[in-house]
């Protein structure tokens, strides 16, 4: 579960998180979609604190990750994060990829960490690729080995920052297929995105944030059904209909 | 007339030029006091076995040495530099501005006669190898630091901050992912840094070399007095590129490879 309350961060004197609260409960998909520039990504790197909130709460899991004694690295290695750009380790192999951090720093032996990895790889269909290189893949590849590299950790939620964002159009359905399945086992999911249709289908849940606030927060049929606020409309009218309705 | 043909006149003109500078500085040489000076076969021949087994191998074994303590030293400076703890930062900066900037051979001199001043009583291990370490070292850490702190600095942040999504602390992180890639763009100007070592291992002189200390430049001075002839020179010279070109090579290969 996490736990959001009254979330600020700024660049200097730049708001780019203007007071956030949110509860995302176990074994729910909260899909956060809205303009770039938004504030999105900030707020799920605020989750694993890769950036210092300005001011506010975030508790994971009873944890609070924003007091000053919180050991970082333990509760990070709780969560599971997927980059936009996939940040595979690319002087290892698909297969050593998934199994440092499980021997650095969970010190699992090296059988029962490949074998974890291996479990994982297979899991997003890359079993055969475990001897590979990183730059031999293609990027859904790269990222589906992303996906098993943090699940090899046992995480109790997943961050996911625009998975899809860098990849070729006839790459992102793998991808998704992988993050569709996850969800489907009871994944606690925060997925920052523009795929509407993985939001629609997949998600339990759906945030529209603009300029720094979640202007709205409801399910997936309401938000994309009938939206409340004219921001969310505007929006949608614009990624779901580009041609139509111009920025 | 055409450009090209032109150009090509031109260019014709001065390999004509060229080879006629040749020829004359060649044909007024004096080569037979010239060969008897300077390729002496009889003086090269006396080199020999020391000049390989001693001198060569000297020059070696304090280029390796100070190698190695530049580089352990280096790292450390480059993460101090990228450190977030300001005093950590200002000493590398310090550090590296000032032995970038003094002569390598002031920094011998200050190792083997100013610490000993300073520390009375006291000795750096290993001898000449162990002032040579720290003194060449010394300086070759200064240039190694800010050729790791690029390096560093071109692995992507994105490794950094997948790693430490992981879980690992910051040194792990740096140790297990960024490091290792960091070493790896920085092979070739690393190589680099070996040949400049090599040449700058010529000032152990000024530690006050002795027979079994002796490295190749000192070597072959010392062929050249005793001779009077400057064939010493000249085979020592030689003895130096057979280091100093492979390294070169290797540098350059590893660049077009990365």
């Amino acid at each position: 579960m996490i736990r959001i309350e009254g979330l600020h961060k700024s660049y200097g004197d730049r708001p780019v998180l203007k007071g956030i609260d949110l509860e995302v409960p176990t074994g729910e998909v909260a899909c956060v979609i809205g303009p770039s520039g938004s504030g999105k990504s900030t707020l799920l790197r605020c989750v694993n604190l890769l950036e210092t909130p300005t001011s506010g709460r975030i508790t994971i899991n009873d944890a609070e990750i924003t007091s000053p004694d919180c050991d970082l690295d333990a509760v990070r290695r709780r969560i599971g994060m997927v980059f936009q750009q996939f940040n595979l380790f690319g002087h290892l192999s698909v297969l050593d990829n998934c199994v440092i951090a499980q021997r650095r720093v969970l010190g699992r032996t090296r059988p029962e960490a490949e074998r974890i990895a291996r479990e994982n790889l297979a899991r997003v269909g890359l079993a055969d690729r475990a001897t590979a290189r990183p730059a031999q893949l293609s990027g859904g590849q790269q990222q589906r080995v992303a996906i098993a590299r943090a699940l090899s950790m046992d995480p109790e939620l997943m961050l996911f920052d625009e998975p899809t964002s860098a990849l070729d159009p006839e790459l992102v359905g793998e991808v998704l297929a992988v993050m569709r399945e996850l969800a489907a086992e009871g994944m606690t999911m925060l997925v920052v995105t523009h795929e509407m249709g993985f939001a629609r289908e997949v998600a339990s849940r759906v945030l529209f944030m603009d300029d720094g606030v979640v202007v709205e927060d409801g399910p997936p049929a309401q938000i994309f059904g009938t939206p409340k606020e004219a921001r969310t409309r505007t929006f949608l009218q614009r990624v779901l209909d580009p041609i139509h309705h111009p920025a | 007339m055409t450009q090209t043909q032109k150009r090509r006149m031109a260019r014709t003109g001065q390999y004509v030029l060229a080879a006629a500078v040749v020829l004359v500085v060649a044909g007024v040489a004096d080569w037979p006091t010239i060969t008897e000076n300077f390729l002496n076969a009889e003086i090269a021949r006396g080199l020999f076995p020391d000049i390989i087994t001693v001198a060569l191998r000297n020059t070696i074994v304090y280029t390796v040495l100070a190698f190695a303590f530049g580089i352990v030293l280096g790292v450390v400076l480059a993460l101090m530099r990228l450190s977030s703890v300001g005093p950590y930062r200002w000493f590398a900066a310090g550090y590296i501005e000032l032995f970038r900037g003094l002569p390598a051979m002031l920094v011998l001199f200050m190792v083997g006669y100013g610490i000993p001043i300073a520390f009375p009583g006291r000795e750096i291990p290993g001898g000449v190898y162990g002032q040579v370490a720290l003194g060449l070292g010394i300086v070759s850490s200064a240039y190694i630091a800010e050729t790791m702190r690029a390096g560093i600095q071109a692995v992507p942040k994105g490794q950094y901050e997948a790693a430490r999504t992981l879980g690992m602390s910051h040194t792990r992180a740096m140790l297990s992912i960024v490091l290792p890639q960091a070493f790896r763009l920085v092979v070739p100007p690393l190589t680099n840094e070996v040949v400049m070592l090599t040449k700058d291992s010529s000032l152990v002189f000024v530690l006050g070399t002795t027979a079994i200390t002796t490295e190749l430049a000192k070597f072959a001075r010392d062929g050249l007095n005793s001779s009077a002839n400057a064939t010493p020179l000249v085979v020592g010279g030689m003895l130096y590129l057979v280091i100093t070109l492979p390294l070169s090579y290797l540098a350059r290969r590893l660049e077009h490879k990365s």
